[in-house]
């Protein structure tokens, strides 16, 4: 019998064998169909593939050896209960969005820059995941991410979207940077590549430090840890929609799995002021990414910033799993590790849903920018369903699936007062309070998304003419729908296949969940806490089917339409209504001045004058400012000294060489 | 015995030296290229010395080549050249020749330290041998910075050559072929270079490699 990992290789392979053909044939009006039908197919047999090997033997692990590669080390590909986890998670994604492309990809102006690397891009993630040495691991990180760049530069003469593909391959280029780094120390002077050598060593706590903060720059930077987050909310909307779903549901949690790989896998045993440091960054970056997401009026963009808090959630997670396992309380590190991983799950499931609903609004309007939709639940009503249901998952709202994960996080943050560091037990409350506060602006953020897109009346003629898209879309968009809800009231079932994970990196997993009655889930101890989603979701479906019974029994018949006041005004325009700017004019208000230096000017026209009355907001990207504009002034001014160098004597050439030489030599002659 | 052959070989490397020192004064495109004709003989000479001592009759052809290549044809197809280009009267140094004489004793200074410490354990004579050497491949490099014209500039990277030379045939057992290779290399340079310096004048009218710089609209 072949091995699962041979398989998911023929997998790969089909893949990569699909985006060649794509180039072939991208020209021609079938090559939609073909090109996604194929990566649907291929998607949807490896998640097959895989998730039966978890459901079957979930701590199996299968490995093989292709004679690729560097001749002396040979390409390593391994199976094992985290990457399995991880390829369900990249191929279900990818299958969805296969599906959503066979209707999104019609509307596609220039199909010849998408279709080639759209299969490319889902080979490397699955490469990146399956890889078991440094070499292969690093090819693929790199060829995941130049498929995904090209993706982005698929429309590459509309406004910024090259200053974005530019910013996006320069933060990917340092990212792969600090992962060669820290590939280079894990390997050690001798240069063993293989994961399987890495684990083994024992790297001293220095080298571990630095490998540490290595990996939070190359895989922080991949996954949009702030303040390395910079590229994701320019790159991700430039992409078309399945492919922006892909990235941002996708991508960011192979970069996760990365992480998790080498500091959890490779390096063995944690310190403790690790899990402080991992901690610090994810509460950071929740609360920065969903205050940046609510200052936001593009959808797309809006999305790509939620996606920055949510990854700073998984980080949390993890970070708690590190502080954790440092102090050798393994069930609770389970826990963390579990929530950290239950989050990968949910966040794919509607962050693609999510960006999908975005991409139908894009071509059912034209339009990304919230000030200029309105009223598109009367025009489409299944999308806006399906949103809904993405908007109350991301929220943490009960019973879907990101209450969920959130939920465990917190129950693991109760385990807090058990730590016996002083740095820890006050840290980790702390970050409880940002956790939270992040929550409650997503829910905040994402009232105003749907509030603004999708109530109300039109704000602009496109809206008016809009219409629900194609049935390959709404499919995927369901599907996704479905996901989030059966993740939500069936979480034991998603626990119970997490734990070979949590087993194989942290020697111990929750209690088995799917033995409770009724689809409960105990974390801990039937003391301390439960919850269940089914009983959630049949309590708010039986009393809101009551409430609209007893409404339209008692109350609708004795409706009256009737124009609603306005205030006086004769003739009231849409723009009259909340925009998505005065939505979060509290909230910027409150956290604006301190996290945006956000400043608010009104210009009142004296009594009689006849100019209008302005307000005007700026907004300071404070992280672009302290960090990247020193960086970029620098190099700017570096390049510019250096620029005279082109255009010297031959003599001057010669002389610098020769000074060269003669400054190697004088240290050569001075070294003690 | 030993001491003979030891000083014979110091004197004649020595001597390279003494030759590349007298290239740097020299501000005359004749007085260059005949300096350049001594540095050929006495590399000849210590080449042939070391084929004596080291009894390895393959370095008397290193040492006709040098002869012959370095000492006969080339100066004397520098010296048509020069003829033909009517630039035998220039006087050309970029640099005034007493900082150039004073670089030129800290590089051998500092070739001189650093060889030998580097080989405290090698055979006395290829340590001389090698510190000579990058000494003069040193000073070979600092002709070529020090002048403006293309032909001296020509001259200082053969006398570079020469200590390439010096180097290899210090070193016991160096295989002949490589010795080979390097004197034609520095042959098909001296053509190239020669057609090139043609096509400057051609075009510039002159050969000082200002003229480029002028054609590239810079200022010096």
């Amino acid at each position: 019998m072949t091995p699962i990992v041979a398989l998911a290789l023929w997998g790969v392979a089909a893949l990569l064998g699909t985006a060649i053909l794509a180039v072939a044939v991208s020209r021609r009006a079938s090559a939609t169909r073909l090109v996604y039908g194929a990566t649907l197919g291929i998607s949807a047999a490896l998640f097959v593939i895989v998730a039966s090997a978890l459901a079957g033997d979930p701590a199996g692990v299968s490995a093989v050896t292709l004679p690729l590669g560097l001749p002396w080390i040979g390409a390593h590909f391994r199976l094992d209960a985290l990457s399995s986890f991880f390829l369900v998670v990249v191929n279900l994604g990818g299958a969805l969005a296969s599906l959503y492309g066979l209707g999104y990809g019609r509307h596609e102006t220039a199909p010849h820059r998408v279709l080639p690397f759209f299969p490319a891009f889902l080979a490397g993630m699955n490469l990146v995941v399956l890889a078991d040495d440094a070499f292969m691991f690093l090819l693929s990180w790199e060829f995941m991410s130049l498929a995904s760049w090209a993706l982005v530069m698929a429309h590459h003469r509309e406004q910024d979207n090259t200053q974005a593909g530019y910013i996006y391959l320069v933060m990917a280029s340092f990212g792969t940077l600090a992962l060669l780094l820290a590939f280079g120390l894990l390997a050690g002077p001798d240069g063993t590549y293989t994961f399987d050598a890495m684990r083994a060593a024992e790297p001293g706590r220095f080298v571990a430090a630095t490998v540490l903060a290595l990996m939070l720059l190359g895989a922080g930077s991949k996954a949009g840890l702030v303040p390395l987050h910079v590229w994701l909310p320019l790159a991700h909307p430039a992409a078309p929609s399945h492919v922006s779903a892909l990235m941002s549901g996708v991508m960011t949690k192979v970069a996760i799995y990365g992480f998790i790989r080498v500091i959890f896998d490779l390096l063995s045993e944690p310190a403790w002021w690790s899990g402080v440091v991992v901690l610090f960054l994810g509460g950071l970056t929740a609360v920065l990414g969903i205050l940046y997401a609510l200052l936001e009026k593009d959808l797309k963009r809006l999305l790509a910033y939620s996606t920055i808090e949510n990854i700073g959630v998984i980080f949390v997670s993890l970070g708690l799993a590190l502080a954790f396992k440092a102090n050798a309380m393994p069930s609770a590190a389970a826990l963390a590790l579990t929530a950290a991983l239950f989050h990968v799950l949910n966040h794919s499931f509607f962050k693609s849903l999510l960006f999908f609903g975005a991409g139908a609004m894009l071509t059912a309007t034209g339009e990304r920018n919230m000030e200029k939709l309105g009223g598109l639940i009367h025009r489409m009503p299944l999308t806006s369903f399906v949103f809904l249901v993405g908007c109350v998952s991301i929220s943490a709202l009960p019973p879907f699936n990101g209450f969920v994960s959130e939920w465990l996080a917190f129950q693991a943050i109760l385990q807090s007062p058990d730590l016996p560091q002083w740095g820890l037990k006050v840290m980790v409350p702390a970050v409880g309070g940002l956790l939270a506060l992040s929550a409650a602006l997503a829910a905040a953020c994402f009232v105003k998304a749907f509030g603004i897109a999708f109530l109300g009346r039109p704000r602009s003629a496109a809206v008016e003419l809009a219409h629900e898209v194609d049935r390959y879309s709404l499919a995927a968009m369901f599907t996704l729908a479905a996901l989030c809800l059966l993740a939500g009231i069936m979480p034991g079932l998603v626990i119970d296949s997490l734990s070979p994970v949590t087993l194989s990196l942290i020697g111990n997993r929750m209690p088995v969940q799917m033995a409770q009655p009724w689809l409960s889930i105990v974390p801990i101890g039937e003391s301390r806490s439960s919850y269940n989603g089914l009983l959630v979701f049949a309590f708010i479906a039986i009393s809101a089917s009551l409430a609209a019974f007893f409404i339209h029994r008692f109350a609708s018949h004795a409706l009256r339409r009737s124009p609603a006041w306005g205030c006086g005004f004769p003739d009231v325009t849409p723009a009259a209504q909340y925009t998505a700017v005065s939505f979060a004019q509290p909230i910027r208000r409150v956290f604006g001045t301190f996290a945006f230096r956000a400043r608010e000017m009104v210009e009142m026209p004296p009594p009689g004058a006849t100019s209008p009355a302005r307000l005007t907001v700026e907004v300071h990207d404070v992280i672009w400012e302290i960090f990247y504009q020193p960086i970029a002034g620098a190099i700017e001014f570096a390049t510019e000294k250096l620029n005279h160098l082109q255009f010297l004597t031959i003599r001057r050439y010669l002389t610098l060489v020769f000074l060269y030489l003669v400054t190697l030599l004088l240290v050569l002659a001075l070294w003690p | 015995m030993n001491g003979l052959t030891f000083d014979i070989a110091h004197l004649l490397a020595g001597g390279l030296v003494l030759v590349s020192f007298m290239m740097l004064y020299q501000d005359r495109l004749f007085a260059l290229i005949n300096v350049f004709a001594l540095h050929a003989v006495v590399l000849a000479l210590s080449v042939a010395w070391q084929a004596y001592i080291q009894d390895a009759h393959h370095l008397y052809v290193t040492a006709a080549i040098a002869l012959v290549f370095k000492a006969i044809v080339i100066p004397v197809g520098l010296h048509r050249i020069i003829q033909r280009l009517g630039i035998h009267r220039d006087i050309e140094t970029a640099v005034g020749i007493g900082p150039t004489m004073l670089a030129g004793i800290g590089l051998v200074t500092l070739s001189m330290v650093l060889m030998l410490r580097v080989t405290p354990e090698a055979d006395p004579l290829a340590r001389e041998d090698l510190a000579f050497a990058l000494s003069i491949i040193l000073l070979g490099l600092l002709v070529m910075v020090t002048r403006r014209n293309a032909v001296s500039q020509v001259v200082g990277f053969m006398s570079l050559e020469n200590g390439l030379v010096l180097a290899a045939t210090g070193a016991k057992g160096m295989p002949l072929v490589v010795e080979i290779s390097v004197a034609f290399s520095i042959l098909i340079a001296f053509i190239v270079i020669g057609v090139f310096l043609f096509r400057i004048r051609e075009r510039f009218d002159s050969v000082d490699v200002g003229a480029l710089d002028d054609y590239r609209g810079e200022r010096r």
